[in-house]
């Protein structure tokens, strides 16, 4: 009665051998390294790693070893004493071609990694670095709509020559006053065809003015604040990759969670996330194309008139001329559409009424002229020059679509003959980065030393091994064999429980320690439950099989009702917020699925093998 | 070996009247500490700044409270972390204004200056001593710490109202409001002892509360489990006999976990670090009021609500059997 199907024996081997396998790279600690990774132009190849060697031996930095892996060259090195020095160097060493950043490179040996099995990835709190919690400032992005609306009513009404009206911004929205209700109602129409986001009302009417009130729809001023926090991120994740490994996530609607492991230095961190976007308009230099590929080379002079810029994607050289025709300030939105006519993937644009005026002189000279886009990104720098602080600023500029003119066109527009929609909407996101930079406040900001994470991972596992020890050896005396059996579940239930977390990817924190210790020690309560079954069912009278039989299956009610209510309790701390508590939710609640496995399944099987076919009179419980 | 003998048959129940009491009045004492004193809510509910320093050679508290009141720094609460050479500063938000000399708080630039407090206390602090470091900074918007109490106390309701589903589904409505009312009495009793050791109620201690919960019901569900069992093999029914033998049969393995999780959570009080040093407390002092209120509240209230034998018998599986005999 005691003994089970195949299946089941083959089941717990199956999971217990992929369990091992899957928590086996946690055993590789990571090491210091700095990561070498080429700008555009530029790439990472053989000679680079030679020269990087040669800068580390020069300098006299100790190190492991300087390896290509893939797209990037990492330097092992020994300690986290050196990392800044040697990033440092190779940065210098390097020139302007080359980000070299502060990494924890992994030594899991490579069939382990081909099978997917990675290590857990170490919190902040663990590893030492920079959290952020940054708000976009939602005001400041309503403030600059109402602007726009307000710039586009008064412009509406004299294209459509509606005598007197004055337009301005209230706490109920913009205010637009005509002379005659006639005027009014008139206005209202027309602005209702133009923009059909606003929310327009009558407002206070006297004698001779009378008021009309137009607000920004709150889908529209929801769509506003997802743009802006998704175009936020996007980003942040550009500027800061130089910085390591970040982790940049949205939470909720207006917030943006930013870790920066290894780094220490948050001026630095913080001048990065404060980096500026803008955009240009361009007209391209009539010149042939060749000629700008001889600029690019160094072979040939560009125009006067002209500058050379690169394309994003493409990397081809372009001229374009200085002169700027619009700016990313003028523009109101932009937005990825299937094309109306053809269906082919578009952005659709559209500039304030002085920007519109603009373009519509610019269109009426140059149809069938092409005109580009150019994103420039303002990453300013600190560095430290004779003691003294110097702030600089590194320019990125490039095209991010180059399009011909198609026919004469003011404030509303869009660019057609774009390969997908994915490249659609990535070039909407980079114009509204460019157009709406939204002013984004840092509301937590957390900095944790790497001899703190040092020290915490320390404490940490300690506690984790001497919990496990003390249950282990308590549980074992005081049930003996089946003491001893439950011990074996709980291992295994550590084991299980580190796979799972490492396959899921989950990142390991104090609190996720905690999580663990805490699972250990209620894990063996389903063993203590049907050690107590056994013992009750021989007082009884059972023997020694049936007592076993019994105890596993009227305990198996008890455990199941218990974990399913201890559960509930996990999902309660998982359903708020993220965090370093959703961590340790997520650990108790894996670890509460895993022990009802091990501490059930995994036992009984042991049992079914140890006593099986043999005939026993007496058991050790 | 045996913690409890097996054929211990304690009249828990004799006590129940005066147990109710005794746990009555831990409940009021317990909300009055909490709602009256109100708890020591730390940086991640309350907002404000936290700077971990460590010096080189032992430092005096007074002369760091004496270089943080030079600086402006008046409201700052300076603490020992265990060795004279590491400790914690405190600023609350509505120190900071103050102190910093800025425009008064909610404005934009009351936000910048709450974001360089770090770097300002390390400035006052290296004018005394050039020995010191920081080993971490922690700074919360006061927004943010508002934000995570509501959701906080979401989630305990969450809690609460999922495990009473639960245990009306399994069980029956009046397990279910004793489970929810034992939980009420745990947490309120575990959080206002917490409260008179006067430490803050941080992250870590939150989790730990609604751990608490969970490890609670844990252990009522066992208990709750045999009473079932009892009432359905029973013949006589006898509530009272029945809630007895129950706690009587389980209480060996109540004790044993009991004491088996409080190893484990009482490592990470001891040798955890200051940073898991209130999850565990918080634990222990859980697992000894969950236990005890297993035995002297739980089962007292179920009995007192009416438990009978009607009540659990499964009526879907009899019925049909029933009408199927000739």
């Amino acid at each position: 009665m005691n003994e089970f199907p195949r299946w089941k024996y083959a089941l717990v081997a199956v999971a217990l051998f992929f369990g091992f396998l899957y928590a086996l790279p946690n055993l590789f600690p990571k090491e210091p390294a700095v990561q070498i990774s080429a700008n555009r132009g530029f790439t990472v190849d053989t000679a680079l790693k030679e020269k990087a060697q040669g800068i580390l031996e020069t300098k006299k930095i100790a190190f492991k070893s300087v390896e290509l892996d893939g797209e990037r060259l990492l330097v092992r090195l020994g300690s986290t004493e050196v990392q800044p020095t040697a990033a440092e160097a190779l940065h210098e060493g390097l020139g302007e071609g080359y980000t070299a950043a502060l990494n924890l490179a992994s030594t899991v040996p490579h069939w382990l990694t081909a099978i997917y099995a990675h290590s857990m990835p170490l919190g902040l709190d663990l590893q030492g670095g920079v959290h952020f919690l940054m708000e976009v400032d939602q005001k400041s992005v309503l403030d600059k709509q109402e602007i726009q609306y307000s710039d586009e009513i008064a412009q509406i009404a004299r294209d459509k020559k509606i005598p007197g009206v004055s337009v301005s911004r209230s706490p109920q929205g913009i205010v637009a006053v005509a002379r005659s209700a006639a005027d009014r109602d008139r206005l209202a129409v027309e602005v209702g065809k133009v923009a059909p986001e606003l929310q327009i009302s009558n407002g206070n009417a006297t004698d001779n003015a009378f008021s009309l009130v137009a607000k920004i729809s709150d889908v529209k001023l929801r769509e506003i604040a997802r743009d802006t926090i998704r175009q936020n991120v996007g980003t942040l994740r550009n500027r800061i990759s130089s910085l390591g490994e970040p982790v940049i996530a949205q939470q909720g609607d207006s917030r943006i969670v930013v870790e920066l492991p290894g780094v220490q230095d948050t001026v630095q961190a913080k001048i990065l996330l404060g980096a500026t976007a803008t955009l240009e308009w361009h007209a391209v230099d009539p010149s042939s194309p060749t000629l700008a590929a001889e600029v690019a080379r160094g072979t040939a002079s560009a125009p006067a008139d002209a500058r050379l810029y690169y394309h994003r994607t493409s990397g081809s050289p372009h001229l374009l001329k200085k002169k700027t025709i619009v700016t990313g300030d003028d523009l109101v939105s932009a937005a990825s559409i299937p094309d109306p006519t053809t269906g082919t993937p578009a952005v659709s644009m559209k500039l304030n009424a002085k920007g519109g005026q603009r373009m519509l002189d610019f269109t009426m000279g140059n149809v069938g002229k092409p005109m580009a886009v150019v994103y420039t990104e303002r990453i300013p720098e600190v560095k430290t020059v004779d003691g003294k602080e110097v702030r600089t600023f590194k320019t990125k500029e490039e095209i991010i679509s180059i399009a011909t003119i198609q026919g004469v066109f003011g404030p509303q527009f869009q660019t057609t003959g774009l390969d997908s929609m994915k490249e659609a909407s990535e070039l909407a996101l980079l114009l509204k980065a460019g157009s709406l930079a939204a002013p984004v406040d840092i509301v937590e900001e957390r900095v944790i030393g790497p001899s703190l994470g040092a020290d915490n991972i320390g404490k940490g596992v300690f506690a984790v091994i001497l919990a496990v020890l003390l249950v282990v050896v308590f549980v074992g005396i005081y049930y003996k064999l089946f003491g001893l059996i439950a011990d074996v579940g709980l291992l295994l239930n550590l084991v299980l429980l580190v796979a799972i977390l490492s396959i899921f990817g989950a990142t390991l924190t104090l609190p996720g320690i905690a999580g663990i210790v805490l699972t250990l020690g209620m894990a063996i309560d389903a063993n203590v439950l049907i050690c107590e079954r056994i013992r009750e069912e021989l007082r009884n009278g059972s023997t020694p099989m049936a007592a076993i039989s019994r105890g596993y299956d009227k305990a198996w009610a008890t455990i199941l009702d218990a974990n399913v209510t201890h559960l509930i309790a996990a999902f309660g701390l998982m359903a708020f917020g993220s965090g370093p508590i959703k961590g340790f939710a997520i650990t108790l609640a894996i670890g509460i699925v895993t022990s009802m496995f091990t501490s059930v399944m995994v036992t009984h099987v042991l049992v079914g093998l140890i006593f099986g076919g043999r005939r026993v009179k007496t058991l050790s419980v | 070996m045996e913690l409890f003998k097996s054929q211990s048959n304690i009249d828990f129940m004799a006590w129940r009247k005066p147990s109710l009491i005794i746990s009555a009045i831990l409940v009021v004492l317990s909300a009055a500490i909490i709602f009256v004193r109100g708890l020591d809510y730390g940086l991640d509910f309350e907002g404000g700044a936290m700077i971990e320093v460590h010096y080189e050679e032992p430092a005096e508290i007074a002369d760091i409270r004496a270089a943080l009141d030079a600086a402006g720094f008046t409201g700052a609460v300076v603490q020992g972390l265990g060795t004279r050479t590491d400790y914690a500063i405190r600023i609350k938000p509505h120190a900071e204004t103050a102190s910093a000399a800025e425009p008064t708080a909610g404005s934009s630039e009351a936000k910048v200056a709450t974001n360089k407090i770090a770097a300002e206390v390390l400035t006052a602090l290296t004018k005394s001593r050039s020995d010191v470091n920081v080993k971490r900074s922690d700074f919360v918007g006061a927004s943010v710490g508002e934000e995570l109490r509501e959701q906080g106390l979401v989630a305990v309701l969450f809690v609460i109202l999922g495990i009473m589903a639960y245990l009306w589904l399994r069980f029956e409505w009046r397990f279910a409001v004793a489970a929810v009312a034992s939980e009420i009495h745990d947490t309120l009793i575990t959080v206002g002892i917490f409260a008179l050791t006067g430490r803050e109620f941080d992250l870590p201690a939150l989790a730990a509360v609604l751990s608490v919960v969970g490890y609670s019901i844990n252990d009522k569900v066992v208990v709750f489990d045999r009473v079932r069992e009892i009432f359905r093999s029973s013949r006589k029914g006898e509530p009272y006999e029945i809630l007895n033998r129950s706690i009587n049969s389980t209480m060996s393995r109540t004790i044993m976990t009991g004491l088996t999780t409080s190893l484990a959570v009482g490592t990470l009080y001891f040798v955890g670090g200051p940073a898991l040093e209130n999850f565990g407390l918080i634990m222990l002092i859980g697992i000894f009021v969950g236990t005890l209120s297993s035995v002297f509240f739980a089962n007292p209230i179920l009995l007192w609500l009416g438990v009978s034998k009607q009540d659990l018998m499964p009526r879907t599986k009899e019925d049909p059997e029933l009408a199927a005999r000739p």
